[in-house]
């Protein structure tokens, strides 16, 4: 690690330390260029967004290993967690929230017990990899992103609330590799209501919204898709066969169609930029496709960049991934062959993204208990159930209700060190120790547990 | 501890050792003299069996973005492949993309003790040494890539000083703890990123001017200069292309009397002959190679059946996207560093053109007559998964089997191929050369590769049989380190392998260069680029090897 750590760093937090290129768990982007300033056991950060800042700055409120509520000590916690496990005949590893060390520790005893592994945020990963696993996709990554694009479209997803810093790192970064092609960038905003503030500056050419209502971003997409594809769209809906059939009543041109409220022409003019990019790149946050079947909006996205690669280069850029959700999916992949999702009750591991969906087990009274991981967050408490609950958390995790066993842990890339995935699924980044507690890292409590099982 | 391994018959080329019968004796690890005085705590009798060093895939895929991309892209490739778990072992999931245990447990019970990462993208490293760190049994190493990254190919434009990219390629080696580099479709990854479709060896990458002639040269020479013992490994232009013949003759041709390691050669060895423009160029690749002492290849064999291809290739992989099977593909632009493409794929028997880069293959193995210098792979798993070998195997030494194998491939195909017409069987001795020695040698791992003195014990026994598929597939036992890790083809024990790595010297004033550039352009601190031992061992996740390299040197 790169910690100019100035001082002691053993023992209780004392005294002031700066680290620098330091590591941001908060969000999928994993931005690793923070400077962090350490007193005692409060952090300062000196150059984050506001998610970054929230998170690490949050005062850390002293937290004990509870047993039904009453405080136990860490050794007792473990073994009462060990014995919740043990008599369970299909325990429930969810949560998740955590770098790979924590991925790895859930795995281990999720296989050890035949229990059942799942992210908090699969909803949104699984809007992704239900493309990837049925038809692929062409993408790129944030650096590359940033060097080259000169067309960025942005899909149904308001990216500056949930990437605070990925406009100024990616669209309008001061400096480029390649000035000629991707210096200049044209933004487009698909979807109504995104905050397209930060899309300014010398680097941005154009800005073009298309403010579509949500749940109709499909069919803006559609009617790209088929442009760029050189099909005749005609209209979309009956009420805008109305519409053309009034209009050639009245012996006016087409251009009064619209598609999901957006003019025709508009669309055809976003269409014309499309192809005319020499490195386009679409981007959404999956988290934020919450329009029914957001698999298939996904899918019309990368079916389009699909096309414009027969004549330039297009790719998908997909951000998200906060909580840990591409660390917990990628170990899983490498461990199991699969994204998530797994069943171990057999011995073997058993793929089935809906049956092994943990919030859909739990609301159907599948499993028999939950052990949470939330190492991140404070916003991803225990979905409700009955069944008997271990809860490895962040001090200061909002829980609706009290869980059978608690365990305060550390977070990765400030109470220990780790190693986390990007939202690219490509990066990887080291997380440093800023020595703020003491407190253990989940992989290590859950090391503990299986070995007292 | 004292085992000793009596009256096995031992194939051990490194030691000039072919076949004869010896005891061995293993103490802490290591493989030690006969000491008749010695107090032997553990004796395995061996007699009539088959010992060599436990063996060396010296190209195979088996960690990093692309695999966990392809594990991801084809579920229905696992389902008919679980695994529970047992005492000892976990669950994981096998066929054409095995996850990480799986990997480790059956290689191991096939007799292998080490095997290498070769595509492994500096952006990607980190996870790339996670995933092999999940890979039990096995030592490990990674091949880093170059040839496509912006900071490579800007400095050759700009005629950096040759010192400078030397300084590049072994701080590059050193950030993302590799063992050797690779170029992967030189410049092509990055012209592909300008739209370029085609790159040929002298045709210019659009954007800088650099030719995959200059790319080849300069990693080349500067791995030569670094004293780093494996050379550049090639993965050349015009991948799977017909007429890709001349393009790899001139590769060779090239080099001028420089090292080079051509990987995966089958599918750069494609004439275009006959009624179809496709047939096999291996005769002239062999011819050629007798003249070029200093080029090492591995063959890259193609098995039938269904796998997946992931390569750094993403220009190539591409174009090869419209054959894929299941119609399910992805393709990556990199971090300005690299690229990938993951494409599944059926070989097929009857297919001319399958049956033809079969042919090719075997011709390739049977028609090079040094085996120190060609090593024994599919491309795990672009030609087929590694759990063919034991079959690659019995059709490289059983001439009669080989010839009633090709009587249910595509007979047209066999036209436009010697393979019908040599009569070829590898000895025992030389496949221990192209699994254990050779790759050994070629890499620089020193202690490994062979069963003399001072090396580590990683030992196979297998039993004798005439069928050699059926002897390579199960070993009798396997010794990681002088544990007895798998008996009867089972894994019995499970350890943890040593990650290899080399560490040439350089010049740190490089980091200014690369530090200003990483805060210009990159998502990524340089100094969180670089991945640290740390990393790599925490978690008892085995040790790191640092490999000899020779002084630097300057032309």
């Amino acid at each position: 690690m790169t910690a100019q750590a100035e001082g002691d760093r053993s023992g209780e937090p004392t005294g002031t330390h700066i680290y620098n290129n330091v590591t941001c768990p908060f969000c999928g982007l994993l931005c690793d260029d923070l400077q962090i300033t350490r007193t005692g056991s409060s952090l300062k950060v000196n150059n984050g967004c506001p998610r970054a800042t929230a998170g690490f700055q949050r005062p850390l409120p002293a937290a004990k290993p509870l047993i039904r509520g009453s405080e136990a000590s860490l050794e007792e916690a473990v073994k009462a967690a060990a014995e919740i496990v043990r008599g369970a005949k299909l325990p429930l590893y969810g949560g998740m929230a955590g770098d790979v060390g924590n991925a790895r520790a859930m795995l281990s005893i999720a296989d050890r017990t035949g229990g059942v592994v799942d992210h908090v945020l699969s909803e949104g990963q699984y809007r992704n990899f239900r493309v990837v696993q049925t038809s692929g996709w062409i993408m790129t990554t944030l650096t590359e992103a940033r060097n080259r694009a000169d067309l960025f479209v942005i899909v149904g997803s308001d990216i500056h609330k949930l990437h605070g810093r990925f406009f100024d790192r990616i669209v309008t970064p001061d400096e480029t590799m390649f000035e000629s092609l991707g210096g200049k960038r044209t933004v487009i905003f698909i979807g109504e209501g995104l905050d397209t503030s930060a899309a300014t500056g010398p680097r941005v050419k154009e800005v073009i919204t298309l403010p579509a209502a949500k749940d109709r971003i499909p069919e803006v997409l559609a009617a790209i898709s088929a442009i760029v594809r050189g099909h005749p769209i005609s209209s979309g809906g009956e009420e805008v066969k109305r519409n053309s059939l009034l209009a050639s009543f009245l012996g006016s041109s087409g251009n009064a169609d619209e598609i999901a409220g957006i003019k025709r022409a508009d669309i055809e003019k976003v269409a014309e930029k499309f192809k005319a990019a020499n490195y386009g790149v679409l981007v959404w946050s999956p988290p934020a496709l919450n329009m029914p079947e957001a698999d298939l909006t996904v899918h019309m996205m990368t079916e389009i960049v699909r096309e414009l690669n027969l004549t330039t280069r297009f790719a998908g850029l997909s951000l998200g991934g906060n909580e840990g959700a591409p660390s917990a999916a990628s170990t899983c992949t490498w461990q199991t062959g699969y994204p998530l999702r797994v069943s171990f009750a057999s011995g073997a591991p058993e793929y089935d993204a809906n049956r092994y969906n943990i919030a859909r087990m739990l609301t159907d009274g599948e499993g028999d208990m939950l052990m949470w991981v939330a190492s991140i967050g404070t916003d991803i408490g225990l979905p409700q159930t009955a069944v008997p609950t271990v809860v490895l958390g962040t001090p200061g995790l909002r829980l609706a209700q009290p869980p059978t066993v608690y365990i305060p842990v550390g977070t990765p890339g400030i109470d220990h060190s780790g190693q986390m995935v990007r939202c690219d699924n490509v990066v990887s980044l080291p997380m440093q120790n800023l020595g703020r507690s003491q407190l253990p890292s989940s992989a290590d409590v859950l090391a503990a547990i299986e070995a007292a099982l | 501890m004292m085992i000793k391994l009596t009256g096995g018959k031992v194939y051990d080329p490194a030691n000039n050792v072919n076949g004869e019968v010896r005891d061995i004796y293993v103490r802490d690890g290591r493989i030690v003299a006969a000491d008749p005085d010695a107090r032997v705590d553990q004796e395995y009798d061996v007699r009539g069996k088959v010992v060599m060093a436990g063996a060396i895939d010296p190209h195979t895929h088996i960690g990093g973005g692309k695999v966990t991309i392809a594990r991801t892209l084809l579920p229905e490739d696992h389902f008919k492949d679980e695994v529970a778990h047992t005492e000892i072992t976990r669950a994981g999931t096998g066929y054409a993309t095995p996850s990480t245990m799986i990997t480790g447990y059956r290689y191991a019970e096939m007799g292998y003790t080490a095997a290498f990462e070769p595509a492994m993208l500096p952006a990607n490293a980190r996870q790339a040494h996670m995933e092999m760190g999940d890979t039990p049994l096995l030592d490990k190493g990674a091949f880093v890539m170059l040839g496509s990254d912006d900071f490579l190919l800007r400095s050759m434009a700009e005629k950096q000083d040759f010192e400078f990219i030397k300084d590049y390629i072994a701080w590059t080696m050193h950030a993302s703890q590799a063992i050797a580099m690779k170029v992967v479709n030189p410049g092509g990854i990055s012209a592909f990123k300008f739209n370029q479709r085609k790159l040929d060896l002298d045709e210019q990458h659009v954007h800088y001017g650099v030719t995959p002639r200059d790319i080849i040269l300069t990693l080349a020479r500067g791995l030569l200069e670094l004293g780093v013992t494996h050379p550049l490994h090639v993965h050349g232009c015009n991948l799977g292309i017909p007429g890709n013949v001349e393009t790899t003759l001139a590769t060779i041709k090239a080099t001028e009397g420089l090292p080079l390691h051509l990987t995966h050669i089958q599918f750069h060895s494609y004439a275009t002959e006959g009624d179809r423009k496709f047939s096999s160029g291996a005769v002239q690749i062999a011819e050629l190679l007798k003249k070029y002492p200093n080029i090492s290849i591995d063959v890259g064999q193609v098995m039938f059946g269904a796998t997946c291809t992931a390569s750094g290739d993403s220009m190539r992989q591409y174009n090869g996207a419209k054959n894929a099977d299941p119609k399910r593909w992805v393709v990556m632009d990199i971090e300005c560093d690299a690229g990938c493409g993951v494409v599944p794929f059926r070989y097929r028997d009857k297919s001319f053109v399958h049956a033809l880069q079969w042919a090719i293959g075997l011709e390739t193995f049977l028609l090079c007559d040094d085996p120190w210098r060609i090593f024994l792979t599919t491309d795990h798993p672009n030609g087929a998964p590694f759990y063919t070998y034991p079959h690659l195997i019995r059709l490289l030494m059983d001439r009669d089997f080989r010839r009633e194998t090709m009587l249910h491939v595509n007979p047209d195909a066999l036209m436009y191929s010697t393979l019908p017409h040599l009569e070829r069987e590898y000895t025992m001795y030389e496949v221990a050369i192209m699994t254990r020695a050779g790759p050994a040698r070629s890499l620089g791992l020193k202690d490994l590769g062979h069963v003399g003195p001072g090396a580590r014990a990683d030992i196979t026994v297998y039993n004798e049989d005439s069928n050699r598929e059926r002897m390579f597939e199960k070993p009798a036992m396997v010794f990681k380190n002088g544990d007895l890790v798998v008996r009867d083809g089972k894994v019995i024990k499970v350890v943890n392998g040593a990650t290899h790595v080399a560490r040439p010297e350089y010049n740190r004033d490089i980091e200014k260069s690369l530090k200003s550039y990483f805060d210009r352009y990159h998502t990524v601190r340089m100094e969180n680029f670089r991945l640290s031992d740390d990393e790599i061992i925490d978690g008892g996740r085995g040790e790191i090897i640092v490999q000899p390299t020779r002084a630097r040197t300057s032309s």
